[in-house]
């Protein structure tokens, strides 16, 4: 255990401890967190750590519950599906099935960390350092949130976004609102727009434009749909029109925002609220691994620094590796708690491991990481926070030492072998490879479905066509069908998807389904 | 730095998922009804008090999403290798395709996920429990005064306790009676004090009978003899006091009073006794849960009635032969003596076997159609017996013909037809 402490990644120089640690015991008290936050912050500072300020709010294991069945929302609409989540959580908690995470961090301006009544002294300044300095200089300095978030809007649109909610509740019944957010929310992956960069969300100008937006809308979808239907025009291909939309568009929700033709005002801006929170939540599903390692890497090195410092006991210190050891654990795969990669334990790895490429570099790191290796460690690891996502950090930092300790190693399943076929493991030969796939592994349109919106029959029955391009001759999930029932729904006219391979349509579906119509 | 602000957020309400949870309840409520309903079947009579387990298919809960589906081609990387080298193959278990391998994050088709299990309070327990149900032909008699009061403001008095004390009335009061009594004289005082002045600046006058002296000594007692008055005038007096007043307002208030027949006799088995305990202790429920004020009068009989408590109604046991009628005439006794039919909305559930001496039952009938049947709102009678009718049965079937809507009577064969046979017998009519 002594080597754990042992500091492996503190610098060789003060080695006696100046200072008199904080406090002894374990219990917590306002007072005391708030002179653990000091110190954290001057250790942050001393590694230029830029962060939003911090709103750090103690609650009950209680209203931890909330807000974990309210995705992290502060402010959130009411859904049964909200409901249906503070069941399961609750109910997990009761059985002691799982524990609570320690904290729920959120990307708002000011930043605001949840820590747990419960917790121990070592872990709310461990939860302080992972979320209000870690994660919060991630969701400041990270090209993503820059882009996509604004941190300083998103209270104020949740709030306009569950007033908005409750008036139409009042105004249109429970029953119509909640079905129009259960087929969004089916499409919310749908929801975002990939590439192209929108507008911030700002609550104020959102309540100002939304009228306006109203009778232009109206006004816009009137005049797409104001040709009478003429079908035996439609039956000649010469005389067929290009497809509308001209180019395959990949916001579903954007796209039935606009153009769904039956949709009445309120149950549009419906629409575009939940597209709004989908393009909010977006870059968090883009950066996972990344986050999280950035926080764990921080937690671990800010601490570390305090023991330097002398402001914690050799006590706190276990304690605090005892959950660090908890957080990047990785069972293997063949371990029965083995669900995945642990993003935790992948970030950290990385975060850590070019730390040393800079600060010891070895033959190898040379070879691999002209750029960085010998370079200053903290600029480099801040370079890599603030210009990549998942997938490319992945491709660019994970290096052959970390596929070694994770040990690595890829396997193929194709349907039409019987056997499973290890392609690449982490030696020479494989490390290419391996990087390649693992940070495909997180590319989102590689996890989700590759489903676009195709065509619409303008001039004919308004049907919608989704096409989707299978990766690998990945097909579609058994709920395809389902959603479909809420595509149909938002678009009020028949829809289509069709998966296309090669260009050949490899499996359909339809809502209503085709054999109804002939029955 | 100082950035970070700390906030103590416990205190704040910790039910923010409350209504994300009456939404999910509202959504699934005919599950949960069909959860509940079987849950009282199953349940002993102690324990209809509590919450309730409800299972629903996870099927029926899925918030559908695209995602993939298995087949074909993927390539996974893992952590943890231990033996294998690139090109290596591992056979598929047999028959499987679907897990093995495949996605991380695989779709909710594990063992333990295809029931979404929750609990819920014993409030919603019996929400959706009594849920559609009413007392029929609940009229509202008499506005009843007694505990039904409530206070509402009605302006100041001069009397009242000193709680009741307003203080800004009562200083206002006070300054204007300070106002009103020395306006006049401190008028006054400032006068004589300008003359004094003014008599004080001349210059002497030679002639000593004009002596100013005499005048200032004159002005100066007439001075502090209104300043005395002046000071006499006390700053708060007690007819400047004002109390809030409250006034009492009669609330309009529904009485309804329950009478609860059980057969106790030899011939009620343990079953039979444990069925009908059920039975009232459902009614009980409903009605505690409808009615914040109604009276229930719990009545035992074998060959003779008996008024006694919730606890011993319940609980306790007895034996012995049966006569219906004692009890529908202590019914009659009591409705006479305590609740007036003019006042009271009064309803009456009986429990039986069936079994009656014979000699009893042409009593019962006309005990019921004659003295009870004509003071009562409804009265529900539940014959509990697998076996064919016996005589009361009978002489109640045509009571029912006679009195059709405040008379209903229903067979309960097991302890499964209690529940419907009681939502049967309180479902709540189409207006």
């Amino acid at each position: 255990m002594s080597s754990l402490i042992d500091r492996p990644n503190a610098p060789e120089s003060e080695q006696p401890k100046a200072g008199t640690p904080i406090s002894t015991g374990s219990e917590w008290t306002f007072e005391l967190i708030q002179k653990y936050d000091e110190e954290i912050a001057k250790c942050a500072a001393e590694f230029g750590l830029d962060t939003y300020p911090n709103q750090v709010e103690v609650i009950t294991a209680e209203q931890m519950m909330d807000a974990y069945s309210s995705v992290g929302m502060p402010v959130g609409y009411h859904h049964w599906s909200f409901g249906k989540q503070f069941l399961q959580t609750s109910k997990g908690y009761q059985r002691g099935q799982m524990g609570l995470a320690y904290e729920i961090v959120i990307n708002s301006n000011p930043c605001i960390a949840y820590l747990m009544e419960e917790n121990t002294l070592p872990m709310q300044a461990l939860v302080i350092a992972h979320a209000s300095y870690g994660h919060n200089s991630f969701f400041k300095g990270n090209y993503l949130f820059r882009t996509w978030t604004d941190a300083s809007a998103i209270i104020d649109y949740l709030v306009f976004a569950r007033n908005y909610v409750a008036e139409c509740e009042e105004r249109h019944g429970v029953d119509a609102v909640e079905e129009i957010l259960d087929s969004c929310h089916a499409l919310m992956n749908y929801g975002v727009d990939r590439y192209k960069r929108p507008a911030p969300i700002s609550a104020a100008e959102e309540a100002l434009r939304q009228k306006e937006r109203e009778e232009y809308q109206q006004r816009r979808i009137n005049d797409l749909w104001r040709t009478i239907p003429k079908p035996e025009e439609d039956d000649d291909p010469v005389k067929r029109k290009p497809r509308y939309p001209e180019e395959p568009q990949e916001n579903l929700l954007y796209f039935i925002e606009k153009n769904a033709p039956l949709l009445e005002t309120w149950q549009r801006e419906l629409v575009r609220i939940v597209r709004k929170l989908a393009q909010y939540f977006y870059p968090q599903r883009q950066t996972q691994v990344m986050n999280e390692g950035w926080a764990t890497f921080w937690h671990y090195t800010l601490l570390h620094r305090m023991y330097e410092k002398g402001l914690v006991t050799d006590g706190f210190m276990l304690e605090f590796l005892q959950s660090h050891t908890a957080v990047v654990y990785q069972p293997p795969f063949n371990s029965p708690w083995y669900s995945g990669i642990n993003p935790y334990t992948l970030g950290f790895s990385i975060f850590t491991d070019l730390r040393r490429i800079c600060e010891n570099p070895t033959k190898e790191d040379r070879e691999w990481f002209p750029d960085i290796a010998g370079k200053d460690w903290l600029e480099t690891v801040h370079f890599a926070m603030r210009n990549f996502k998942d997938e490319s950090f992945i491709q660019q930092f994970l290096s052959p030492k970390v596929m070694r300790d994770l040990k690595l190693f890829a396997i193929e399943n194709d349907d039409q072998e019987d056997h499973y076929t290890v392609t690449a493991i982490h030696d020479d030969p494989g490390y290419r490879v391996l990087r390649e796939k693992l940070a495909r592994q997180y590319n989102l349109s590689y996890r989700e479905p590759n489903i676009q919106v195709w065509n619409v029959n303008v001039r004919g029955d308004r049907s919608l066509t989704l096409r989707h391009i299978p990766v690998d001759r990945v097909p579609l999930g058994k709920e395809t069908d389902e959603v479909l029932k809420h595509a149909h729904r938002l678009w009020g006219f028949d829809v289509h998807l069709e998966s296309v391979d090669d260009g050949k349509v490899v499996e359909e579906h339809h809502c209503p389904p085709r054999g109804a119509e002939e029955a | 730095m100082g950035m970070t602000h700390i906030v103590d957020r416990r205190l704040n309400g910790k039910n923010k998922s409350a209504v994300n949870r009456e939404r999910f309840l509202r959504r699934y409520r005919h599950h949960i009804k069909k959860a509940v309903s079987e849950a009282v079947q199953k349940r002993s009579i102690t324990d209809i008090e509590r919450g309730e387990k409800v299972s629903i298919p996870a099927r029926d809960i899925q918030e559908p999403i695209f995602h993939h589906g298995p087949g074909g081609r993927r390539e996974v990387v893992h952590p943890g290798n231990q033996e294998w080298v690139a090109g290596d193959t591992i056979p598929k278990p047999p028959g499987s395709g679907g897990k093995g391998q495949g996605q991380g994050q695989a779709s909710p088709d594990g063992e333990g996920m295809d029931e979404f299990a929750f609990q819920i309070t014993q409030e919603e327990f019996l929400e959706f429990l009594f849920d559609d149900l009413e007392l029929p032909n609940l009229a509202r008699k008499k506005l009843k005064d007694t505990e039904a009061f409530s206070y509402v403001r009605a302006g100041f008095t001069s009397q009242g306790v000193p709680a009741k004390l307003d203080v800004v009335r009562s200083l206002r009061g006070a300054h204007a009676r300070r106002l009103g009594l020395g306006g006049a004289r401190k008028k006054k005082i400032k006068d004589l004090e300008k003359q004094l002045e003014a008599l004080r600046g001349a210059p002497e006058d030679l002639d000593p009978a004009f002596s100013h002296e005499d005048q200032i000594k004159v002005l100066e007692d007439e001075i502090a003899r209104l300043k005395a008055n002046v000071k006499r005038i006390p700053f708060i007096d007690e007819i400047d006091l004002r109390y809030r007043q409250h006034q009492k307002q009669p609330k309009p208030a529904t009485s309804a009073v329950m009478f609860c027949l059980m057969d106790v006799s030899g011939s009620m088995t343990q079953m039979h006794k444990d069925i009908a305990k059920r039975f009232f202790i459902l009614l009980y429920l409903f009605l505690k849960k409808n009615y914040k004020k109604i009276d229930v009068v719990f009545i035992r009989h074998h060959t003779s009635a008996k008024e006694v408590d919730e606890e011993e109604f319940f609980y306790s046991r007895e034996t012995g032969g049966t006569i219906v009628s004692s009890a529908l005439k202590l019914m009659h006794r009591i409705i006479e003596a305590r609740y007036s039919p003019a006042e009271w909305n009064i309803y009456a559930a009986q429990a039986s076997d069936g079994d009656n001496w014979n000699d009893d039952s042409p009593v019962c009938s006309k005990l019921l159609a004659n003295s009870i049947l004509p003071l009562v709102q409804y009265y529900s009678y539940i014959e509990i017996t697998p076996q064919d009718h016996q005589m009361l049965w009978y002489e109640y079937e045509k009571i029912l013909e006679q009195f059709p809507q405040s008379f209903a009577m229903q067979q309960i064969a097991d302890p499964g037809d209690i529940y419907p046979v009681f939502r049967q017998l309180f479902e709540r009519k189409a207006a």
